[in-house]
């Protein structure tokens, strides 16, 4: 890449050619002030006015997220027409805000409130009418406050950039504008696979999640038995809540925490990945072996299987009919556990740490029952656990290494762990698989192919004679590559792995925020960086484990030894399978 | 799409298929779309989602940004009152309302006859006829007050031949 000759504040500096003013700015040192702007051009609408600068060559002053740098331009950001303009952008979008500040749920990551107080707005510096607002929490997953909308068009962007046909746009016109669904509707109301990625670049408290603390809080009062599991996703990105570098793994100090909260027992989703494993990858050699329908893919992610609905209805005989893993352990500790510890499964009450917005209204598909109690009764997304655990004093950091709760349903192996990252559960499922089908233990349990990041991998693999092609995707883009080509009857594979969100669920809609802001000791390309940092917290948690294959937790063993009889049995099938609805329509009659 | 006729979702088809190859059709469809039925209702934006690939929001991001598009039928006789500067310091207001006043709706609305709609319109380009009503394309120069009864009447008799 050319370099060029720019000044900034009268300082000579050279930087790439193509750069934005904004980009150029901050590798020579400098921070303006931005809100619009998002990961190096992920969104760049310059819509907010917020990064405005001098430049010589232009006509007044230039937003800087979308201006080019160029050769011997010189660049002012402190002038007082330049700071000035900047304040007033700022407290025009302050004038038709809803400033609750302080009971905001994004609170002390709101890059709103954080430019005011760079650029110094004043308040109530115009008064004057404010635009019709909405609010909807008609879904159990997002709530969307249009009060709190700066129309930055980033939750547009990520919504289309991750799953193509994305569901939110830009509505009515001029001071009018407003941002949502067509028409205006609920989530609810709309094809939204409520994956929850909208949420995570949402700068202001205008997307956010359902908060479920007051369940949980209403279950603790009742006396009932609560019991909590934790995704291996959340793992990854919990210290974060706490300032803790990203990638740091903290399942010990997570493990005290939720002790410390008052939970009755504190479990692993990742028995239940590894029972999945087992029914998962019995069903794929079942089908491979009767004919059924193949490619089948899998079935974890609560975001895809709403895609799956909405889209192609036609073609969900491909879907594995395995619940995800939280559900199953809802389903297993409600019946088996309880049975085992004396306790009424009317009065245990199961609590799943998910990484994921999806997963709160997956918690409450009509079909996820069990002899007419919920699998899982209350879903919080990592965030939620953290604000759980500032509530509640606890000193996050200083908290020792403790161990999940030893019990009948406590094992877990590396597999289970990689069940967060695009890619795991594939790999997971290849590593029993290889078990069932050869007998024997294949020499280096790890699948490089279907790790990465790209959108669509794909791999094939000679399993004892057996040639097995599979993909892996992440994100609904290349969900719908994949299944065009299954509609079509083009698809080349046997087995697919689909997770909602672009990386899989370390990147879920439940995760910590990551805003370069409130990251001053973090890298540069943290935007860049931060899903392989989490992955690589659970791949090392996976090299870490004695055991690295789901057919040998011992535990899961015995489950089918004590109660389910062998995977797929009709216990099994009972308790651990579930169907889904080809009928859901994307934009029902109002 | 249940409540479409087999007869649209094919005509609709067809306004897409004449823009075959078209790097950005949506406009052009949009606009056959408007012409042929008067309206573009959130399950025909659906068959062009369809057809162009670009979203639902985002079509109905256009057809509300635009006041050419509308989401509703519009009634046979759409009055189009000029409120530009010129025809505005013309009495232009005093039309809408008289208009407004006489068949009981709001600019944007539509009679429940489905006879009339009054849009209130940006400069048409009239300005020296101010103030300007441009009534299902024919323009009406001039307007008073005065004459504004009987513009209507003589479109209900239109209408009801």
């Amino acid at each position: 890449m050319a370099l060029i000759n720019i000044k900034i504040e009268g300082i000579p500096y050279q930087v790439e050619e193509g750069l934005t003013i904004l980009e150029a700015a901050k590798k020579c040192g400098y921070e303006i002030p931005s809100l619009c702007a998002y990961n190096h051009g992920e969104c760049n609408r310059g819509s907010c006015r917020v990064c405005l600068v001098e430049a010589t060559g232009a006509r007044g002053l230039v937003a800087s997220c979308v201006y080019p740098v160029n050769e011997g331009m010189e660049i002012t950001i402190s002038s007082p027409a330049a700071t000035k303009a900047r304040r007033a952008s700022v407290e025009l979008l302050l004038s038709n805000h809803n400033r609750n500040c302080q009971e905001c749920d994004k609170n002390e990551k709101c890059e709103l409130l954080h430019v005011a107080r760079l650029t110094g707005a004043r308040e109530g510096m115009f008064q004057g009418s404010q635009t019709p607002t909405t609010f909807d929490d008609l879904t159990p997953s997002i709530v969307r406050d249009t009060s709190k909308c700066v129309l930055c068009g980033r939750c547009v962007t990520r919504c289309q950039n991750a799953h193509g046909n994305g569901i939110l746009g830009f509505e009515n016109r001029g001071f009018n504008t407003i941002v949502g669904p067509a028409e205006n509707r609920s989530f609810i109301e709309s094809p939204c696979i409520m994956c929850g990625q909208c949420i995570n670049v949402c700068p202001t408290g205008a997307l956010m999640e359902k908060s479920e603390i007051d369940k949980v809080d209403a279950a603790m009062a009742a006396g009932k038995y609560v019991v909590v599991q934790t995704a291996p996703a959340v793992r990854a990105a919990l210290g974060e809540e706490f300032g803790m570098k990203i990638g740091t793994p903290v399942t010990g100090k997570m493990c005290a925490a939720l002790r410390r909260l008052g939970f009755k027992k504190v479990f692993d989703t990742n028995f239940a990945a590894d029972l999945t494993i087992m029914e998962e990858a019995t069903e794929l050699l079942g089908r491979i072996k009767n004919g059924g329908a193949l490619p089948m893919i899998t079935s974890c992610s609560p975001g895809w299987i709403n895609y799956a609905e909405y889209y192609y209805g036609d073609q969900l005989d491909h879907l594995s009919s395995c619940k995800s893993p939280h559900e199953m352990f809802g389903a297993i500790l409600k019946s088996y556990y309880a049975e085992k510890i004396g306790v009424k499964p009317e009065d245990m009450f199961v609590v799943s740490i998910m990484p994921c917005s999806s997963k709160k209204y997956e918690e409450q598909r009509p079909e996820l029952e069990t002899n007419g109690l919920r699998d899982v009764d209350a879903v919080l997304t990592t965030r939620e656990l953290g604000k759980l655990i500032k509530r509640s004093g606890i000193n996050f950091t200083k908290l020792p290494d403790e161990d999940f709760d030893q019990d009948i349903v406590h094992d877990y192996t590396g597999a289970g762990v990689i069940f967060g990252v695009t890619g795991g559960v594939m790999e997971a499922a290849l590593r029993t698989a290889y078990f069932v089908l050869t007998g024997k233990e294949r020499e280096g349990v790890v699948f490089n192919e279907v790790r990465g990041f790209e959108s669509i991998r794909e791999a094939e693999f000679d399993l004892a004679g057996q040639k097995i092609k599979v993909a892996v995707t992440s994100g609904m883009k290349g969900a719908k590559v994949l299944l065009d080509q299954i509609r079509e009857g083009t698809s080349p594979y046997t087995f697919i792995e689909i997770m909602g969100c672009p990386g899989g669920c370390i990147n879920g809609g439940g995760q910590p925020y990551v805003r370069e802001a409130f990251l001053p000791n973090e890298d540069d390309d943290i935007l860049d960086t931060y899903q392989a940092k989490r992955a690589a917290a659970l791949y090392s948690e996976d090299e870490r484990q004695e055991l690295r294959q789901s057919h040998r937790n011992a535990q899961v063993k015995a489950l089918y030894d004590e109660f389910l009889g062998e995977p797929n049995s009709h216990k099994a099938h009972e308790l651990l399978h579930t169907t889904y609805n080809k009928n859901r329509e994307r934009f029902p009659q109002k | 799409m249940a409540h479409l006729s087999e007869a649209a979702v094919a005509k609709i088809n067809e306004i897409c298929d004449r823009y075959e190859g078209e790097k950005t059709p949506l406009m052009m469809i949009l606009s056959d779309i408007q012409k042929e039925y008067g309206y573009i209702p959130l399950d025909v934006q659906q068959i062009v989602s369809e057809r162009t690939g670009v979203s639902v929001a985002e079509i109905y991001g256009v057809v509300t940004f635009y006041s050419f598009f509308s989401l509703k039928p519009k009634g046979k006789f759409v009055i189009g009152c000029c409120l530009g500067t010129a025809c505005y310091v013309k009495g232009a207001q005093q039309v809408i309302d008289k208009f407004s006043e006489i068949l009981g709706i709001k600019p944007g609305e539509t009679t429940d006859d489905g006879m009339f709609t009054i849009d209130a319109l940006r400069c048409i380009g009239a300005c020296g006829i101010a103030p300007a009503v441009s009534i299902n394309g024919k323009v009406y120069p001039k307007v008073a007050v005065s004459a504004v009864p009987g513009i209507i009447d003589e479109l209900r008799a239109q209408g009801e031949e």
